[in-house]
C-alpha cells in the first residue's frame, strides 16, 4: 500500500579499511596508546602469574594439614613394641626393686597399667622406653609412656580416632608429628600476591584513564572536524542529505566510535595477551593436554560464532524495524491534527501494530540469541575444565605427567576461555564501530568547495559602489536539469530590483548564484566590474545583507540572535532596530526583555520570528541587500511598516527583492518577471501592467475568485 | 522504582506466567550452579591425589558436566522467557502510549510537546526495555544466589564471614560513592548532547544565513565550546568509573587472599583432626564468598540502571496518566435540516497557559453553501477560531454549533466526518500520492481512483503529479520533503476534496500558492464543491474579496462582519488591510 521506507541497514562496507582509518585518527595519541597497551599487557602477564602464586600458597597451607607420616610410623612402632626383654629385665631388677610392685605390673601385662608402670624406677622405664631423637627433637621416656597411655584407650585401626589422639600427645611428639604451616612462606606468597593485585589494579586503572582520554579527545576532534567540515561543504551536499542524517553522524556515530574505542581497545589488548600467554604456557607445559583443552573449547566456539552470526542478523533487523516504527510514530505525532481531522486513527493504528509486532519479534530474537553467549561460554569453560581433569588423570596413571601439571592446566583453561569470549564480543562491537566510523569518514571525505586562498582580489566595503550585472547566466543544480537558461540583467547603484514569477521559476536560484552559494555553469555575474569568480565567497558575503523566508533563529537570547557574530553591535542599536521593525511593544511584554531566551516552545509567532530576522539583517551595513520572501509570514499591515523601514535602509543600496505578494514590490525601480528560468518581462509596475502580459495576468489573478 | 512497577500493568497474563516460570527456573539454576563447586572440588581433589580411581574422576566429572548442562539449558529457557517478557513489555507499553497520544487533545499534545512525545514513545521505552532485558534475570538471580550462598557458608567461620562482609561493604561503598559523584554528571551529559545536537541542527538549517553573515567561525566556536564541555564531563565520568574495575578486582581477589590467609591461621591453631575440615571449608568458602560478592555486584549494577530507567518510566507514566482534556460526545449525526451550517454563540477562548483571552465573545452564523472568510493581522486569532470547529480545542465560553448541534455532543469521528480541514502547514505522510489522497476514513464509501484523480485535478495538482515518475503511485517522502511547498499544499487540499465533506476549512492554505494557482484553484473548487460550506482563513485580500461574508478579527475580537464592499465602508481595520495590499483605484 505504501511505498518503501526506512534506510538500508548500516553495515560496514569495508571493515578493515574503516578500522585502519580509525587507528590513523588516534595516531596522534600514539605515545599514550603505546603506554596504555604496554600497561594492559603487563597487567595481563600478572594475571597469568598470580594463579600460579595462589596455587603455591594453597600448597603451603595444605602441607599444614597432614601428619608427618614417617615420623608417626616410627613413633607408633616404638611405643607399641617396647624393648621386649622383660624377662631379663625382671631378673635384673629383682635385685634392686620391690618385687611385689613389679610383679603387679607383670601380672597385669595384658593391659597396660599406667599407674603401676609409672611407679617403676626410672632406670627400668628408660630401659623399656629409651628416649630417642627424631628430626632433632628428643622424645623422652616420660613422653613415650604418656603416649602409650593414650594409645591404650584408642582403637588404633580407626584413623580418625588416631588423629584425635595425637592432639593430646605430649608436646615433643606433637612437634615431630603434627604439621606446621610455614608462615614465612605464607607471608611471602601472600605479600607477593597483594603486590601483584595492587600493581595490576593500578595498571588497569591507568589503562582505563588513558583510553578514556584518547577516546574522548579523538571523539572531540572528530566532532570539531565535522562542525568545521559543514562550513566547507558546498550547499549541494545539503540538498542531497537530510539534516537528521548529518546530525546522527555528529552524535550517534562519533559516540559509537568513541565508546567502542574506550571499551574494546583495552579489552582486546589484555584479552589477546592473556590468550596468547595462556597458549604459550600451556604448550610449554604439555602438548597433549593443550590440544585436549583447545579442542574441547573449540567446539563451544563454533556454536558461539554461529549464534553470533545469527544474532547479528536480528540486531540489524531490529534497528531497521525500530527505524520504521520510529518514523511512523514521528509522522503520526507531528501530523496528529490531520490524523484526527481525517479519522486516520484506524489506518495509523493498523500500521503501528504491524510495525510494533515486527519490532517485538526482532527484539526478542536478538536479545535471546545474544543472551545465549554468556551461559554458553560458561558451559564451554566447565567442559574444558572437566576434559583437562580427565585427560590429566589418565596421563598421570600412565605416569607421563606430574600432578602439578593438572593443577596448572585447570587454571590455564580458565585463562584461555575467558579472554576468547571477550575477544569475540569486542569484535562484534568493532563491527558497529567500523560501520559508524565509515559514516563519519564519508562525511569528512566529501568534496569541499573550491579553495579560494589564491584569490587576491578584494572589493572593500568602502570601495563598493553597487553595480551588478548578470551576463548570460546558465545554471542547473544537477547536470541534467537546467534551471536558469540565459539570464541577463543589470542593476545600477541604489536601485530596487524585484524578481517575481510563479513557483519554480528560479527566483531563489538567482539569489543563490549572486551569493556564490553555487557556482554558475556558464556566463558571469559582475559586481562593480569584478567577476564574482575573482572574488572570495567571504568577500561577497560581506558586501550583501540577506534576509530569507526561512526564519532562522538559534537557541539563545533575542539579543544574541540579533547581534549574531557582530560583537561590535551595542544594546542600544539592538533596541533601536527592534523598534524599527515594530517589535518594541512585544519585547516589552517579555519578562527579560531582549535577554529573553528563544526556545522552540516559545509563544513567539512565525511573524514575530520573521521580524527578528529582519532586524538582524538591518544591522548589517552592506552595499547590497537581498530580501528573499522576507515578509511572507508577516501580516500585510506590519509588512507595510517594515517596508518603510526597509526603504529607508535601502537608500543608496542596490537591493533585490523576491516576493509572492505583488503589493510589496510595486514601487521597485525594475521588476524582472521570471518564468522557467528566463526573464520573460522587464520594467516598472505600471509599464508591465500596460503590456498586459505575463505580469499583468499574474497581478490581476489575485482579484479573481 | 515504584514508577517502574506501575508500568507492570502493561504485562499480559502470558508474561506473568513467564515471569513466574523464570523465577522457578532461576531458583533451580542457582541450585545446580551452587552444586557445581562441590563436584568441581571432588574432581580437583581426585585429580590431585595420586592413585585415585579413574572411574571416580569420570563419575564426578560427569556429574559436574551434568550440572553445567542443566544450568545451560535452564539459562537458555529463562533467556527465551525474559527476552519474551521484555519485548512484550515494550510492545504493550508502546502501544498503550501511542494509543493514548492519539486520543490526546491538541492542547494536551502542545503541553507535552510533540518532540517530547516522540522520544517518550521511542527512546524512553527502549531505555526501559533494556532494563527489563538485562535486569529481569539478574534481579531474580542475585538475591537468590546471595541468600543461598550465604546459607551454605553461614556456620563455617565467623572470621571468613566477617571478611566477606567487609568485601561486600567496600564494594557497595565504592559503587554508591561513584554513583553519587557521577549521576548529576549524567544529566549534564544528556543536556550537553542535546545542546550539541541543537547547535549542529542550527548550523545545518541556517547554513545560508550563516554563510551570508560570514558567521561560520561564530557557529564553530559555539560548537567547540559545548564540545569541550561535553568532552570534559564525559572524561570526568569515565575517569571516575575507571576506579570501578580495578576496585572490583582488588575486592574479589583480595577476598580470596584474605580467606586463605585467615585459613592458614585457623588451620595452624586447630586440632589435628579439624585441620582437614577447615582446609576444605576454606576452598568451598572462597568460591561461595565469590558468589556472594558477585551477586551483590550484579544487584548494584541493576541499581545503577534504575535511576535512568525510572526517569523514563516517569515520563511515560506522565502521559499515560494524564487526563484527556476533551471528552467525546455520543451523537453520530447533526440535526436533519441544518446540514452544512455553523454557528458561533458568544464564543470566548483562552489557551490553558495564556493570560488573556485569545478570542472574545465571537458570534456569527454560516448558512449551507456559503463561503465565509476570516482576516486579520498576525496573532489576531483566526487560526484559533477555525480550530474550535473540529474541536481541536474546547471553547472557554459560549458554544460552537455544527449542523445545529454543539460540537461537544458529537462523537469525535462523526464530527470530523462532516469537516474537511486543511491546515496551514501541509502534512503529508510517507506513501504514494494515492495513499495520501485517500488517507483516513469517513462514513462514505472508500475513496475510488476516479475520485482521487478528480480531487487532484481540482486542486491543480494534476500537472505535477502526472509528470512524476510513477504518476499517482509516486512515492511521497515523510513530511513531503521531496516535493515543493506549493505542491504539498495542493495535495493537502486534494485530500480534503476527496472526502466530500459538508464543510471545508482552509486555514491560511492559499498563502503558499502563487496568485495564479491560487485563483484558478479557488475557481475550480467553487465549481466542484457547489453546495458545501467553505471557511477560508487568509492574509491576501484577493483571496477573499468575493466571499459571501468576511469576518474581520483584531486582537481576538470581531471588529467587522460583511461583504468586501460593506466592510470597506464601515470597517477601519479591514480598510487598512486592504489598502496595505492594493491601491485605492484597485479597490
Amino acid at each position: 500500500m505504501r511505498g518503501a521506507r526506512g534506510k538500508a541497514p548500516e553495515k560496514s562496507k569495508d571493515f578493515f579499511g574503516s578500522i585502519k582509518r580509525i587507528f590513523k585518527e588516534i595516531d596522534r595519541y600514539r605515545l599514550l596508546m603505546l603506554i596504555s597497551l604496554l600497561l594492559a599487557a603487563l597487567s595481563s602477564v600478572m594475571s597469568i602469574v598470580s594463579p600460579g602464586m595462589l596455587s603455591k600458597l594453597t600448597d603451603t597451607i595444605s602441607s599444614g594439614i597432614g601428619v608427618n607420616s614417617t615420623n608417626m610410623t616410627t613413633i607408633v612402632t616404638k611405643i607399641n613394641n617396647p624393648i621386649d626383654n622383660s624377662k631379663i629385665l625382671f631378673d635384673e631388677s629383682l635385685l634392686i626393686y620391690d618385687r611385689t610392685e613389679y610383679g603387679e605390673y607383670l601380672d597385669n601385662n595384658t593391659t597396660f597399667n599406667y599407674e603401676a608402670f609409672k611407679r617403676l624406677p626410672n632406670s627400668i622405664k628408660e630401659y623399656i622406653y629409651p628416649s630417642f631423637e627424631i628430626d632433632g627433637v628428643v622424645i623422652t621416656t616420660d613422653d613415650q609412656i604418656e603416649l602409650k597411655k593414650i594409645f591404650e584407650t584408642v582403637d588404633q585401626t580407626n584413623s580418625e580416632a588416631m588423629l584425635k589422639a595425637f592432639d593430646s600427645a605430649p608436646e615433643s611428639v606433637k612437634k615431630v608429628i603434627l604439621p606446621t604451616i610455614d608462615f614465612k612462606k605464607v607471608l611471602t606468597y601472600g605479600s607477593i600476591l597483594i603486590m601483584l593485585l595492587i600493581v595490576s589494579a593500578f595498571f588497569n586503572y591507568l589503562t582505563s584513564i588513558i583510553t578514556a582520554i584518547v577516546s574522548n579527545k579523538s571523539a572531540r576532534d572528530l566532532r570539531n572536524r565535522i562542525s568545521y567540515k559543514i562550513n566547507k561543504l558546498p550547499l549541494v551536499y545539503f540538498d542531497n542529505n537530510q539534516v537528521g542524517d548529518v546530525l546522527s553522524r555528529v552524535t550517534n556515530d562519533v559516540d559509537t566510535v568513541a565508546q567502542s574505542l574506550n571499551n574494546s581497545l583495552a579489552t582486546l589488548v589484555s584479552s589477546l595477551t592473556l590468550f596468547i600467554g595462556a597458549i604459550i604456557m600451556m604448550f610449554a607445559t604439555n602438548v597433549l593436554m593443550t590440544l585436549a583443552a583447545i579442542f574441547s573449547t573449540i567446539i563451544g566456539f563454533v556454536f558461539m560464532i554461529i549464534i553470533l552470526g545469527k544474532s547479528q542478523k536480528y540486531f540489524i533487523q531490529r534497528q531497521e524495524e525500530l527505524g520504521k516504527l520510529n518514523s511512523h510514530i514521528e509522522e503520526v505525532y507531528s501530523g496528529l491534527l490531520v490524523v484526527k481531522a481525517y479519522n486516520g486513527k484506524e489506518t495509523s493504528d493498523k500500521e503501528f501494530d504491524e510495525l510494533n509486532e515486527g519490532v517485538y519479534k526482532a527484539n526478542m530474537m536478538s536479545q535471546f540469541l545474544s543472551g545465549l553467549m554468556q551461559p554458553l561460554m560458561g558451559f564451554v569453560g566447565n567442559f574444558g575444565y572437566v576434559a583437562v581433569c580427565i585427560v590429566g588423570a589418565l596421563l598421570t596413571l600412565k605416569g607421563s605427567i606430574s600432578f602439578g601439571v593438572i593443577v596448572a592446566f585447570m587454571i590455564y583453561v580458565r585463562l584461555f576461555t575467558n579472554p576468547l569470549s571477550q575477544i569475540a564480543q569486542a569484535f562484534t562491537s568493532l563491527q558497529s564501530t567500523a560501520a559508524a566510523g565509515e559514516r563519519v569518514f564519508e562525511l569528512l571525505d566529501e568534496n569541499e568547495m573550491d579553495d579560494e586562498s589564491n584569490i587576491k582580489n578584494k572589493l572593500a566595503l568602502k570601495n563598493a559602489k553597487g553595480n551588478i550585472e548578470f551576463k548570460n547566466v546558465k545554471f542547473g543544480y544537477t547536470d541534467d536539469k537546467v534551471i536558469i537558461k540565459d539570464f541577463s540583467a543589470s542593476a545600477k547603484p541604489g536601485s530596487k530590483i524585484a524578481i517575481v514569477g510563479p513557483t519554480g521559476a528560479g527566483k531563489t536560484t538567482i539569489v543563490n548564484l549572486l551569493m556564490k552559494f553555487y557556482n554558475i555553469d556558464e556566463g558571469d555575474i559582475i559586481i562593480d566590474g569584478i567577476s564574482i569568480k575573482d572574488l572570495s565567497r567571504e568577500n561577497i558575503h560581506n558586501l550583501f545583507t540577506m534576509v530569507l523566508q526561512d526564519t532562522w533563529l538559534f537557541n539563545g537570547t533575542i539579543k544574541d540572535n540579533i547581534r549574531f557574530n557582530r560583537e561590535k553591535i551595542t544594546d542600544e542599536e539592538i533596541n533601536k532596530v527592534l523598534d524599527t521593525v515594530g517589535l518594541k511593544h512585544f519585547i516589552a511584554t517579555l519578562s527579560n526583555g531582549i535577554d529573553t531566551e528563544i526556545t522552540e516552545n516559545d509563544s513567539i509567532s512565525s511573524g514575530q520570528k520573521q521580524l527578528l530576522t529582519i532586524a538582524r539583517g538591518m544591522l548589517e551595513d552592506a552595499p547590497f541587500l537581498i530580501l528573499d520572501e522576507a515578509t511572507s509570514n508577516v501580516d500585510t499591515r506590519t509588512e507595510e511598516l517594515v517596508q518603510q523601514a526597509m526603504d529607508k535602509l535601502m537608500v543608496g543600496r542596490t537591493s533585490f527583492i523576491i516576493a509572492h505578494r505583488l503589493s510589496t514590490i510595486k514601487n521597485a525601480d525594475l521588476i524582472l518577471v521570471m518564468d522557467e528560468g528566463n526573464i520573460v518581462e522587464m520594467g516598472t509596475h505600471n509599464e508591465l501592467l500596460k503590456q498586459k502580459g505575463f505580469y499583468a495576468n499574474l497581478y490581476n489573478s489575485q482579484f479573481k475568485l | 522504582m515504584i514508577k517502574i512497577l506501575k508500568l507492570f500493568k502493561n504485562l499480559n497474563k502470558r508474561d506473568y506466567i513467564f515471569l513466574l516460570l523464570t523465577v522457578l527456573l532461576i531458583v533451580f539454576q542457582v541450585f545446580v550452579e551452587l552444586k557445581m563447586p562441590d563436584y568441581m572440588s571432588q574432581v580437583t581433589r581426585l585429580a590431585q591425589t595420586p592413585g585415585s580411581d579413574m572411574n571416580e574422576i569420570i563419575k564426578n566429572g560427569f556429574f559436574m558436566l551434568l550440572c553445567a548442562l542443566a544450568s545451560l539449558v535452564t539459562l537458555i529457557v529463562t533467556g527465551y522467557l525474559t527476552a519474551n517478557i521484555a519485548a512484550s513489555f515494550s510492545r504493550n507499553t508502546r502501544k498503550a502510549l501511542f494509543d493514548k497520544v492519539e486520543r490526546l487533545s491538541v492542547a494536551d499534545v502542545k503541553k507535552f510537546k510533540t518532540s517530547s512525545l516522540i522520544t517518550r514513545t521511542t527512546n524512553d521505552i527502549t531505555q526501559l526495555q533494556m532494563l527489563f532485558a538485562m535486569g529481569t534475570i539478574f534481579m531474580i538471580k542475585s538475591p537468590v544466589t546471595a541468600v543461598w550462598a550465604i546459607m551454605k557458608i553461614l556456620n563455617k567461620s565467623t572470621e571468613w564471614s566477617i571478611a566477606t562482609g567487609v568485601g561486600v561493604v567496600i564494594l557497595l561503598t565504592t559503587i554508591f560513592s561513584i554513583m553519587i559523584v557521577v549521576s548529576p554528571k549524567f544529566k549534564k551529559v544528556q543536556k550537553l548532547t542535546d545542546n550539541l545536537n541543537g547547535v549542529t541542527r542550527e548550523s545545518l538549517t541556517g547554513i545560508r544565513v550563516i554563510r551570508a553573515f560570514n558567521a561560520e567561525e561564530y557557529q564553530e566556536n559555539k560548537f567547540s565550546d559545548i564540545n569541550d564541555d561535553l568532552t570534559r564531563t564525559n572524561l570526568f565520568i569515565q575517569k571516575t568509573f575507571a576506579i570501578m574495575g580495578p576496585m572490583m578486582n582488588i575486592v574479589m581477589h583480595g577476598l580470596t587472599l584474605a580467606i586463605y590467609l585467615i585459613g592458614a591461621l585457623l588451620i595452624s591453631k586447630a586440632m589435628l583432626y579439624d585441620k582437614l575440615t577447615i582446609f576444605s571449608n576454606m576452598v568451598v568458602f572462597s568460591s561461595y564468598g565469590m558468589q556472594v560478592i558477585m551477586s551483590f555486584l550484579m544487584l548494584a549494577m541493576i541499581f545503577m540502571l534504575i535511576p535512568r530507567a525510572s526517569v523514563s518510566a516517569e515520563r511515560i507514566n506522565e502521559v499515560l496518566e494524564s487526563d484527556i482534556s476533551i471528552k467525546e460526545g455520543t451523537l453520530e449525526k447533526g440535526k436533519a435540516n441544518q446540514e452544512g451550517t455553523i454557528e458561533f454563540k458568544n464564543v470566548s477562548f483562552k489557551y490553558p497557559d495564556g493570560d488573556d483571552d485569545m478570542l472574545k465573545n465571537i458570534s456569527f452564523e454560516v448558512k449551507k453553501g456559503e463561503t465565509v472568510a476570516f482576516i486579520g493581522s498576525t496573532g489576531s486569532g483566526k487560526t484559533t477560531l477555525v480550530n474550535l470547529i473540529p474541536r481541536f480545542y474546547d471553547v472557554t465560553g459560549g458554544e460552537v454549533l455544527v449542523n445545529g448541534v454543539n460540537v461537544k455532543e458529537y462523537k469525535e469521528e462523526a464530527l470530523h466526518n462532516i469537516i474537511g480541514y486543511i491546515p496551514q502547514k501541509a502534512v503529508l505522510f510517507d506513501g504514494t500520492v494515492n495513499y495520501n489522497i485517500s488517507y483516513g476514513k469517513n462514513d462514505k464509501k472508500k475513496v475510488t481512483e476516479e475520485k482521487i484523480k478528480e480531487a487532484i485535478n481540482v486542486a491543480q495538482a494534476k500537472d505535477f503529479v502526472e509528470k512524476m515518475e510513477d504518476g499517482y503511485e509516486s512515492h511521497i517522502a515523510q513530511g513531503g520533503t521531496n516535493i515543493s511547498g506549493g505542491q504539498k499544499q495542493r495535495l493537502s487540499i486534494a485530500r480534503a476534496i476527496a472526502r466530500d465533506p459538508e464543510i471545508y476549512i482552509f486555514d491560511d492554505t492559499f498563502s503558499a500558492l502563487d496568485y495564479k494557482t491560487d485563483s484558478t484553484l479557488r475557481k475550480e473548487l467553487k465549481k466542484y464543491v457547489d453546495g458545501a460550506t467553505v471557511l477560508i482563513v487568509a492574509q491576501r485580500i484577493g483571496t477573499i474579496m468575493n466571499a459571501d461574508k468576511i469576518i474581520v478579527l483584531n486582537d481576538g475580537e470581531c471588529v467587522g462582519q460583511g461583504t468586501h464592499k460593506e466592510l470597506l465602508k464601515n470597517c477601519d481595520v479591514y480598510k487598512q488591510i486592504a489598502l496595505s495590499q492594493l491601491s485605492e483605484e484597485e479597490l
